[in-house]
């Protein structure tokens, strides 16, 4: 069993394959947070003055405010004067087409397996990509503008399209949420946007790729899906940074809004830079994602595979307001060496009939600590709210954690809620099996961890899959002993 | 909390203190006393009081008044009376009025070589001294907020309780509180240690009653030490009147390989915060852990419940049920902590609860924390109406709907009461269940 | 093929197997019997590579390989099968996906490139026949909600697909039906040939009817106290152990 041991924590110890830094021109606003700062990022983008009141009244707001203690997470203050929170890879003026996009940057997103080049149909993935603080390329463009779907960063939405950026930035998640929340309200750069018109269902995969690049810097982006009645969408969101021996500091915001019978579907492949095997390094990736059904019969589904980052906190929620409305959770929060997630979902039960589900399933390998933290909460007039909720958890290893917190509210009589969660370690006599067939306890690992998360991976689109599957497998590597 | 209440604790405290400032209560008091006046009462930014701090800190509001002495007896022999429990005849009857231990008033009816009964004072200062200085005081580190120090910062006329080794003690221990809230609201802390010995056994029923029209606050702590192969039972009814509130710790520890059986029965009362922890401090341990709550009204009933697995293969088995009607709310707060050298822990938790009315309302955080890896956990919680399947499946029979009703509550409640084990005790509260569970009628 | 001389192995310190001979050639079949608690499942832990088994002494070559220097996939690439007694589930994992994996681990051991997806499906349609398996068992995850009689077939599947010299057959009619018997056994008998040894583990004769073992050997208390052949196992249901037990008393009383 020690030998075993042994194996589980080589198999856990892997490296990280997007740790590269692009050597490209960057132009970077000094570190530092001030309404000068605010001002500053605001004239860069050439915003509207009410965007930057609005920036103005979210950064106001955000100094009265403390930083959460609550997460299952332990790091040291962050200095948000220590933190540049503009940096843009430099361009041109204006970007008439991908030729006229820096060749590094290609390179860089060629390395990570993206590709935005229109060329490349046959992917039928749209790509929106975010540098550090900016939207770099968009493709597809045309082909979505067709049927009317917009598909652009967030800061050509707030110059082209004021009127819905108005109408939805804030409204799912206010600027007053929470600390994170207050602070990207005042500060982000840019992220995506993207609107689905009534009756329409997107013909191909939406995605947007984040990178960290810049040094020092923090990525703040908000992104915003709107999709009207009765359209569909399918929205995939991937991410990485260079490997550095710093913490850098990732607070983004994700709002979704699903009109009648709209259904919005938001998968999550969360790869940033965990740090090292000794803890050095890695992202802070506090997030705060929530979609409303505002509509009856919508739905929203969010599915995320999390294996990086140093420090995750993060619950996309779901407030089910529109009778008959659905939502969902799936997760699989892999977590290895020093890495701490503290990572769950909230479903809030406003209107009738309102369903929603959850499926959580967590790693712990090395010395990680893995938390999920999830509400249900069935308000008074959710009349026959429906909640199942099932949290699984898995160590690898005997110096790592696993936690379940969850919180379960009704308040009314004809809801009904169910909660279950287990906590086990890898079953030595499945691993054994394995072994007996010719597996080496390595590949026994990936598959059983592989087997776990299965309900999880089958949410995500194909190519997701694929790709989240190996990336469980390169996390857990040296995490068998 | 205001600076006149502050101050009037300030003054009883003092009062307290001035007797013997050196002894080992005195010093136990002092620094429970500088914890309170630093955290105050428990709000719900509080985390472990999210659900309840602010109503526990709401009845605060209303001028409680500390007894300090227990030489008047203003309960009579009828109130006594009236409140013991079946099987008294063959019981250790011991009576508290305002959180203090009247010797006056108890019957204690086991032999002295089976079991020790006297109050805490006495023990601190005699043959038993060793044990109080060891044992007492040790919930402090697991409840650290400021009510919990309230009551360390008044611990004085409790009772101290020991079995010694192999003694089977045949005659359980009724505890019963006495809270005479016949002219002012009345604030009792009783403060209680039980030491049980090596391959000994004791079976603890705790019941309350609150008499007049004022309010009662109980804020009780109840410190339990469980030897070697030694076995605890322990049984709290809560079925007091409205006006009665409670904040009430039984801490256990289970400091070599024992066995610990814990039931908390809360039908009724004001607000309720029940602290349950089995903390395993030697390995091989197992505890069980029940607790029921059938709420009506506006009663507020707060179940926390910890068990603390610090030593390998320990087993604990945690089930609370809850039927929640009128306008009550029902929380339930349990936490399974699995620390790293607890290795082959299995631990299982479990709760269930029932809505019965529009107005009712339920809470549940059912937490693991576990660090260690060869463990078996699980929890589960449910929350929802009455089968509606089996409720017509009965009606189709004939049963009218009321009493269809209350034959599915009676079953939802019933493996909860069957793990009472003093018989008389089980009935009645099975009378008590049957008679409430019939009052029950909702419209629809 | 395989030469196991003096084997002791124990078990938290216990002592179970104490002083096992045996010599198995390629195209035999092998029987081993005994009662409850003889240690014949701890031989086919010992064998496969167990890690809560401690070998104490002896030694056992493999194709003429030290195997107990081995871990137990290698053993297994090598060609050693164990067909389990209790079959582990693991959630989410499929069939197929389990046995490509071990297929294509036991390749790239001998140096082979993976089987590609049409020829391994081409494969497994082969072998699914030989032992009259669904296919709908195939897609589910790997053992899991099988009958007892599902997960048997499954293991004598595996077997077929992996191919292996030497197959160990621990108990593998336990919880069968007649049914169900009659098939792993026709199943077994189907992959027999003279470059394949089997040794069956078992407490009854009802599988050596179908099996028709070269050699039987009891097992008792950690040693193999009586060999014979197919007419040992009729005499042993007939009679019982105890008319070895009583032999043996004789004997160590002498």
């Amino acid at each position: 069993m020690k030998e075993e041991r042994d194996v589980l924590e080589k198999t856990v110890a892997s490296d990280y394959k997007y740790g590269f830094v692009t050597e490209i021109d960057t132009d970077v606003v000094a570190k530092g947070l001030s309404e000068e700062t605010i001002r500053h990022i605001s004239t860069k983008k050439n915003e509207p003055e009410w965007m930057l009141d609005w920036r103005l009244k979210a950064y106001n707001h955000w100094l009265k405010m403390e930083e959460p203690k609550w997460p299952n997470v332990h790091y040291p203050t962050i200095n948000y004067q220590d933190i540049i929170y503009y940096a843009a890879p430099k361009k041109k003026q204006t970007i008439n087409g991908l030729d006229e996009v820096d060749p590094e940057l290609l390179k860089t997103f060629e390395k990570l397996g993206i590709s935005i080049n229109e060329q490349k149909r046959l992917t039928g993935v749209a790509v929106d990509v975010v540098m550090d603080s900016v939207s770099v390329a968009t493709s597809f463009k045309k082909q979505l503008a067709e049927v009317g779907i917009i598909f652009c960063s967030m800061s050509e939405a707030i110059q082209n399209h004021p009127e819905l950026v108005k109408k939805h930035l804030g409204s799912v998640v206010p600027m007053t949420d929470n600390y994170f929340a207050a602070l990207n309200s005042a500060v982000f750069t840019d992220g995506s946007f993207c609107y689905i018109p009534k009756g329409v269902r997107c013909p191909m995969e939406l995605s947007t790729y984040f990178r960290i690049n810049t040094e020092n810097s923090g990525q703040f982006e908000r992104t915003l899906i709107v999709a009207e009645d009765e359209s569909y969408v399918s929205y995939l969101e991937g991410c990485t940074a260079p490997r550095r021996d710093e913490n850098q500091l990732h607070a983004a915001v994700v709002e979704l809004v699903a009109m009648r019978k709209a259904e919005i579907k938001y998968s999550t492949v969360q790869n940033w830079y965990p740090g090292d095997d000794q803890g050095r390094g890695g992202i802070y990736n506090f997030v705060t994602k929530r979609g409303i059904c505002s509509g009856e019969y919508s739905k929203i589904s969010w599915s995320q595979v999390e294996t990086g980052s140093a420090i995750t906190w993060k619950y996309p929620s779901v407030i089910l307001k529109g009778d008959n409305s659905i939502g969902e959770f799936y997760s699989v929060a892999l977590t290895n060496h020093f890495q701490q997630a503290d990572t769950g979902t909230k479903m809030i039960h406003i209107g009738k009939n309102t369903r929603s589900r959850i499926v959580s399933k967590g790693i712990s390998a090395g010395k990680s600590q893995n938390s999920y933290r999830g509400l249900v909460r069935a308000g008074k007039n959710a009349l026959n709210a429906r909640n199942y909720s099932q949290c699984d958890s898995l160590l690898l290893g005997d110096k790592c954690g696993a936690h379940t917190f969850p919180y379960i509210e009704s308040k009314n009589n004809t809801a009904v809620i169910e909660h279950e969660a287990t906590t086990s370690k890898i079953g030595e006599d499945q691993l054994f099996y394995c072994r007996q067939r010719g597996i080496d306890t390595e590949a026994a690992v990936a598959l059983i961890v592989t087997g776990f998360a299965k309900e999880v991976m089958n949410q995500l689109p194909m190519e997701f899959a694929v790709e989240a599957q190996k990336l469980l497998a390169i996390s857990l590597e040296g995490s068998v002993g | 909390m205001d600076q006149i209440k502050l101050q009037y604790f300030g003054e009883k405290f003092n009062e307290l203190q001035s007797s013997n400032p050196d002894a080992f209560l005195s010093r136990l008091r002092k620094e429970g006393f500088s914890n309170f006046s630093d955290k105050g009462l428990p709000t719900h930014k509080n985390e472990e009081w999210k659900y309840s701090g602010a109503s526990v800190s709401n009845l605060f509001h209303k001028e409680y008044k500390l007894t300090e002495d227990k030489n008047q007896l203003p309960v009579m022999k009828d109130d006594i009376d009236e409140m013991r429990l079946p099987g008294f005849e063959n019981a250790n009857e011991l009576v508290f009025v305002n959180g203090k231990f009247v010797v006056e008033l108890s019957a204690i009816r086991s032999s002295s070589e089976q079991i020790v009964i006297m109050p805490l004072e006495e023990a601190e200062n005699g043959d038993y001294k060793e044990i109080v200085k060891e044992h007492l005081g040790k919930s402090n580190l697991f409840i650290n907020d400021g009510i919990h120090a309230l009551n360390t910062s008044f611990i004085y006329g409790g009772v101290f309780i020991y079995v010694n080794k192999k003694q089977e003690v045949t005659n359980p221990v009724y505890l019963y509180h006495i809270l005479d809230a016949g002219d002012n609201h009345i604030l009792s802390q009783p403060r209680s240690l039980v030491f049980i010995d090596e391959r000994s056994k004791l079976q603890i029923v705790e019941s309350y009653k609150t008499i007049g029209s004022m309010d009662s606050f109980t804020n009780e702590v109840f410190e339990i030490v469980v030897n070697k192969d030694a076995i605890l039972e322990y049984y709290k009814i809560q079925n007091d009147k409205t006006t009665a509130s409670q904040v009430a710790t039984t801490h256990v520890r289970q400091i070599g390989k024992s066995f610990a059986h814990t039931l908390v029965i809360s039908l009724n009362g004001g607000t309720i915060r029940n602290n349950t922890n089995i903390i395993m401090e030697a390995a091989g341990n197992e505890a069980h852990m029940y607790g029921l709550y059938l709420l009506k009204g506006k009663s507020h009933v707060d179940n926390h419940t910890l068990v603390d697995n610090k030593m390998p293969n320990c087993f604990s088995n945690e089930l609370y049920k809850g039927v929640i009607d009128g306008s009550a709310t029902g929380v339930f707060s349990g936490k399974i902590f699995v620390r790293p050298d607890a290795q082959k822990t299995n631990a299982y938790q479990s709760n269930n609860n029932i809505l019965l009315s529009d107005n009712a309302s339920v809470n549940s955080k059912p937490q693991l924390e576990i660090y260690a890896d060869d463990v078996k956990c699980s929890h589960g919680c449910t929350v929802g109406r009455l089968d509606e399947e089996a409720l017509f499946y009965l009606r189709a029979r004939g049963i009218s709907k009321e009493h269809a009703q209350a034959m599915l509550l009676q079953a939802f409640a019933s493996n909860i009461v069957e793990q009472i084990k003093i018989e008389p005790l089980r009935e009645y509260a099975e009378e008590l269940i049957t008679e409430r569970l019939s009052e029950v009628n909702t419209e629809e | 093929m395989l030469s196991i001389k003096n084997l002791h192995a124990s078990v938290e310190g216990k002592e179970i197997l104490k002083g096992i001979n045996l010599e198995v050639k390629a195209g035999e079949v092998h029987a081993i019997m005994g009662p409850n608690g003889s240690g014949k499942s701890t031989l086919a832990s010992v064998l496969a590579g167990r890690e809560e088994y401690e070998v104490t002494d002896g030694s056992v070559k493999f194709l003429g390989k030290d195997i107990l220097e081995l871990s137990p996939e290698d053993r297994a690439r090598e060609g050693l099968f164990l067909a389990f007694q209790y079959p582990v589930e693991i959630p989410g994992v499929s069939t197929v996906n389990f046995i490509k994996t071990a297929l294509n681990e036991k390749r790239k051991y001998h140096g082979e490139e993976p089987l590609d997806a049409v020829s391994f499906m081409k494969l497994m349609k082969e072998k699914m026949n030989l032992v009259e398996i669904d296919k709908s068992l195939l897609t589910r995850s790997i053992n899991e909600g099988f009958s007892g009689g599902e997960k048997k077939k499954n293991e004598i599947f595996q077997m077929a697909m992996l191919e292996p010299k030497l197959t160990i057959l621990d108990e593998t009619d336990s919880g069968l039906d007649i049914d169900a018997l009659r098939i792993v056994a026709s199943g077994v008998n189907k992959l027999r040939d003279e470059n394949r040894a089997i040794i069956v583990i078992t407490h009854y004769q009802r599988l050596l009817d179908y099996l028709q073992p070269d050699f039987v050997h009891v097992l008792l208390n950690g040693k193999i106290v009586k060999n014979g052949t197919k007419e040992l196992a009729l005499e042993l249901e007939e009679k019982g152990y105890d008319f070895i037990k009583e032999e043996q008393n004789v004997t160590s009383a002498i």
